[in-house]
């Protein structure tokens, strides 16, 4: 860590990271503001700086408008299972690439890497038509089935197993007659837990956001939170109030969980980042 | 005769029970199952998703480009590289090829210094530490789909808030989705905000690693702020660089959800096709069941991802050489 700064930088380098803390707040405050006021008001030079006290009849037109009970519904559950068996099947995964010793193992894992390189726009179309085969259309299964486990997800595990999980302790397991299950069980998953809840809170964040592919899969009928925004802000292109109060529902309570978990999202990010 | 002798011989020693030496080597051959089979059992899941839903989409869309394939005719019929040869022909390939790299470009320059240099300035003792932290990745945290609409709105012409803010020193309104230069920074002003605080973050982990006697040593030679981030932070987490030079190109190549949703969902990118983007290309001609030829725009944008990126890592190792 550089020296401590002396007093004038030190001040500016304050300065500068408030700077940064308030533009990255504002256009999500500005978003409030905007939501909660109506859309005539919005037509005003200078701009509206404040919450007006239209919120809740803009939220309560967002869901006359587009079906969101169901897709806040949709994008609970979507999100937590995938986050819940990326968090178990990357564990797995990692526990094998990690600790124990197989035929082919590196070569998975260095072709695990290489697919965390390619788009994956590449595979949307094959993808849609196998889900059109599957019947899977405008159904969550098309979301749920390819998302259950990812390479980031194995190899995040796999780093993190490889070096927090001491192999001596494996090896004591073994000597006391454990069977690898036995291992993993009562000795990998209970070692796993900080890293497999950060991997979870950031599955879960990313699928909760994720776009394109449910854009392509779903219908506006049976959509995910960001589907029917997408609807929203399509539809009713000039009413900035109703496709903003709808954003801000959508987002909030995402954010709101990060303002409480964030310092370890962090903390998993700052670990889990590719060091060299 | 031995050998009936011994076939004698066997039942009357066996008891109820295997004796406890094959019990012993049941446990052995279990054991050594359990050692080498279940690694893959371990994996099985991950593999046999990836296989179905990753590998094989990748090589299927292979396939599909080299037809001539939509979902309203049964007959695929096999036309070679024929899209490729059409796609190379078409100018509008060429204009998101053209957009796709200048947001490219203007989104992902300021946005890696930045992240650079804020990364540097949370490398210091510092109070609030995690409240700087979390505030960087709120950004981040945010859907793309809200980014979006959320710009939208403050790139607004008539009563946006920058164009307000551009006001206060004369400027005239600009119509930012109209023009392609203006369409392009404000695109790229939405993927730097969501994008910045998270690689500082990346920086930031890696320049936690730096030991702490090189800092000390360059202040008592008095080497400045910048000189130390220069002459020493960079060049030690060089490795880091490259990678998150080389995730952004590969994310800047891919832009979908902005120009998308910046057009109020037009497939076009703008009604001059300003800022449509090589993914948006893709997914307009998929929107007309075109798959053989989207495909085709499919592997064109790999190809271009693996060159882009191969470029700025060899750029990026290059930099080695100038600064240490």
């Amino acid at each position: 860590m550089p020296r401590t700064a002396p007093g004038p930088a030190r001040t500016l380098t304050y300065l500068t990271l408030l700077a940064v803390a308030f533009f990255s707040a504002l256009p999500l405050y500005y978003s409030v503001v905007v939501a909660s006021r109506d859309n005539a008001a919005l037509a005003e030079v200078p701009p509206p700086l404040i919450p007006g006290g239209n919120l809740f009849a803009n939220v309560s037109r967002v869901f006359d408008t587009v079906p969101f009970a169901l897709a806040l519904l949709n994008s609970v559950l979507v999100a937590g299972t995938i986050a819940v068996s990326v968090m178990f099947f990357s564990t797995m995964a990692g526990f094998a690439f990690a600790k124990l010793r197989f035929r082919g193992g590196r070569f998975l894992l260095l072709l695990t890497v290489a697919t965390m390189m390619v788009p994956a726009q590449l595979g949307i179309i094959p993808l849609y038509m196998l889900m059109v085969k599957l019947e899977w259309t405008g159904s969550m299964y098309a979301l749920v089935v390819p998302a259950l486990i990812n390479a980031f997800g194995v190899f995040f595990m796999t780093q993190y197993l490889s070096r927090a999980l001491p192999t001596e302790l494996l090896e004591a397991g073994r000597v006391d007659g454990c069977t690898t299950w036995g291992l993993f069980w009562h000795v990998v998953l209970p070692a796993a837990r900080p890293a497999a809840a950060v991997l979870g809170m950031l599955t879960f964040m990313s699928a909760w956001n994720d776009y394109f592919w449910p854009l392509v899969a779903l219908t506006p009928e049976n959509p995910t939170v960001q589907v029917a925004l997408s609807t929203l802000a399509a539809g009713y292109v000039s009413d900035y109030a109703l496709s903003l109060a709808g954003t801000a529902l959508g987002t909030l309570p995402l954010v709101f969980v990060f303002a409480l978990l964030g310092k370890q999202v962090i903390g998993g990010i700052m670990q889990g980042a590719v060091k060299g | 005769m031995a050998t009936r002798a011994s076939t004698a011989v066997t039942p009357s020693r066996r008891p109820q029970l295997p004796p406890p030496r094959d019990r012993a080597r049941l446990r052995v051959l279990a054991h050594r199952l359990d050692m080498k089979a279940s690694p893959y059992a371990y994996v099985a899941p991950y593999l046999l998703l990836f296989c179905a839903f990753g590998l094989f989409p990748l090589l299927y869309t292979a396939w599909v480009s080299l037809h001539d394939w939509t979902l309203l005719s049964d007959t695929h019929t096999f036309v070679g590289l024929g899209n490729f040869q059409a796609l190379l022909g078409d100018e509008y390939f060429w204009n998101a090829a053209f957009n796709t790299l200048s947001i490219g470009v203007l989104s992902t320059v300021p946005q890696l210094a930045l992240a650079i240099w804020l990364a540097h300035l949370l490398n210091r003792p510092l109070r609030a530490q995690t409240i700087f932290r979390v505030t960087l990745l709120l950004p981040n945290v945010t859907s793309v789909v809200a980014v979006v609409v959320i710009f939208s709105q403050l790139f607004g012409r008539d009563f946006g808030l920058v164009n307000w803010v551009l006001s206060w020193s004369g400027a005239q309104p600009v119509d930012w989705n109209a023009g392609t230069a203006s369409s392009h920074v404000a695109i790229s002003v939405m993927i730097m905000w969501r994008w910045t605080g998270y690689n500082a973050l990346i920086f930031l982990a890696a320049m936690q690693a730096v030991p702490r006697e090189l800092y000390e040593a360059a202040t008592i030679d008095g080497a400045s702020g910048f000189t130390q981030l220069r002459r020493i932070t960079i060049p030690m987490i060089r490795p880091t660089v490259v990678f998150v030079v080389i995730t952004s190109t590969i994310g800047a190549m891919q832009v979908l959800a902005e120009p998308l949703l910046f057009g109020v969902y037009s497939l076009t990118g703008g009604p001059d096709r300003q800022y449509q983007t090589l993914s948006l290309f893709i997914y307009e001609n998929f929107t007309k069941l075109d798959f053989g030829y989207a495909s085709a725009i499919s592997w064109m944008m790999f190809l271009f991802i693996v060159v882009a990126a191969a470029v700025n890592y060899l750029l990026t190792r290059r930099a080695r050489g100038s600064l240490t």
